[in-house]
């Protein structure tokens, strides 16, 4: 079974915590999902309101391990600062690097994203970037001392799909044994069945679950979804071809004319 | 003396990061600080003195994804 960072998961669905229509919601989103997973965040407390302190209780009570994220840290000096605070809040040395290098499209800037990898594992962080499919800086990540990946789908929150499914082939070929988690872009159940097909070891998602009509009913989806996928993909799917094949044997058929 | 917390000018009497936060309300919220783009971390509040002008930033756990 795969383990990240020596846990290992029996739900491959990961979800993010932003964009419920209620706290109330969310949570039961994660139980009727099933997910052992969620990101979290940090912002700036304001000590008369305490909004952070109301959701953290939240977390606790659902009894997920949290993946604290670095969302829009812009610098390696951002990250790294925040993973550190992230740290301590949260108690766990996972961290979901985020390091933005654009604007319009939220891609990460590889460059730093490798550079505070090193800091943090260095630190004793256990890192999971948010990466592109880009083989190059996947090998630079794992020197870093990254022991999983986190590729994109498609820009966050677009809901795109796959984008790239030659890239994300290509990088579960190249890295058969790094634990791989198609992180951000997806849209649709049928789009992480298809992560899960190519053989990724979990995705994770918000915008698609948090902005459904039904959030409940699409994390459940969602998480039957990766089930499948990952199910089939165990399963040593058929290799496709051009031609047909008739599926009902020809040998005996009768003669009619 | 005046600080800066989380962006926004602050009127403080303490003059150490621990005494800050209590002085603001904090109390035992969960939260992680940082002064002038650096982590300071718990244990070190209390050995950590402000001086005017300096960026406190106090942030906690919220919704991601």
């Amino acid at each position: 079974m795969t383990a990240f960072y020596g846990v290992e998961l029996a739900n491959r669905l990961m979800l993010g915590t932003a964009q419920y229509p209620s706290p109330a919601i969310l949570a039961e989103a994660v139980r009727a999902a099933g997910v052992e997973v969620v990101t979290v965040s940090l912002r700036r407390e304001a000590a008369e309101r305490r909004d952070g302190q109301a959701f953290w209780a939240l977390i606790r009570e659902l009894g997920v391990r949290v993946l604290p994220n670095t969302a829009g840290c812009h610098t390696v000096k951002e990250a790294v600062t925040t993973a550190q605070m992230a740290r301590e809040v949260f108690e766990t040395p996972w961290v979901k690097l985020e390091v933005i290098g654009e604007h319009d499209s939220l891609q990460p800037d590889l460059f730093g994203l490798v550079e505070a990898a090193a800091i943090l594992t260095e630190d004793g962080f256990q890192v999971f970037p948010y990466t592109t499919e880009d083989l190059v800086v996947a090998g630079r990540l794992l020197d870093a001392g990254c022991e999983v990946l986190m590729p994109w789908g498609a820009p966050i929150g677009s809901g795109l799909g796959l984008n790239n499914l030659y890239g994300l082939r290509s990088l579960r070929a190249h890295f058969p044994d790094v634990p791989l988690v198609v992180d951000a872009g997806l849209g649709l159940p049928s789009h992480a069945a298809a992560a899960m097909e190519l053989g990724y070891d979990a995705v994770l998602l918000n915008t698609a679950v948090a902005k459904a009509g039904d959030p409940v009913a699409m994390a459940a989806a969602f998480a039957q979804a990766v089930a499948a996928g990952r199910a089939a993909h165990d399963a040593d799917p058929m290799e496709p071809r051009d031609m047909a094949a008739p599926s009902t044997p020809v040998l005996g058929k009768a003669f009619l004319g | 003396m005046q600080i800066v917390l989380n962006g926004k000018p602050c009127e403080v009497a303490q003059a150490r990061l621990d005494g800050v936060l209590q002085e603001l309300g904090y109390h035992e919220a969960k939260v992680a600080t940082a002064v002038n783009g650096d982590f300071v971390a718990r244990p070190a509040r209390a050995a950590t003195a402000l001086k005017e002008g300096d960026q406190v930033e106090v942030i906690a756990p919220m919704q991601g994804g």
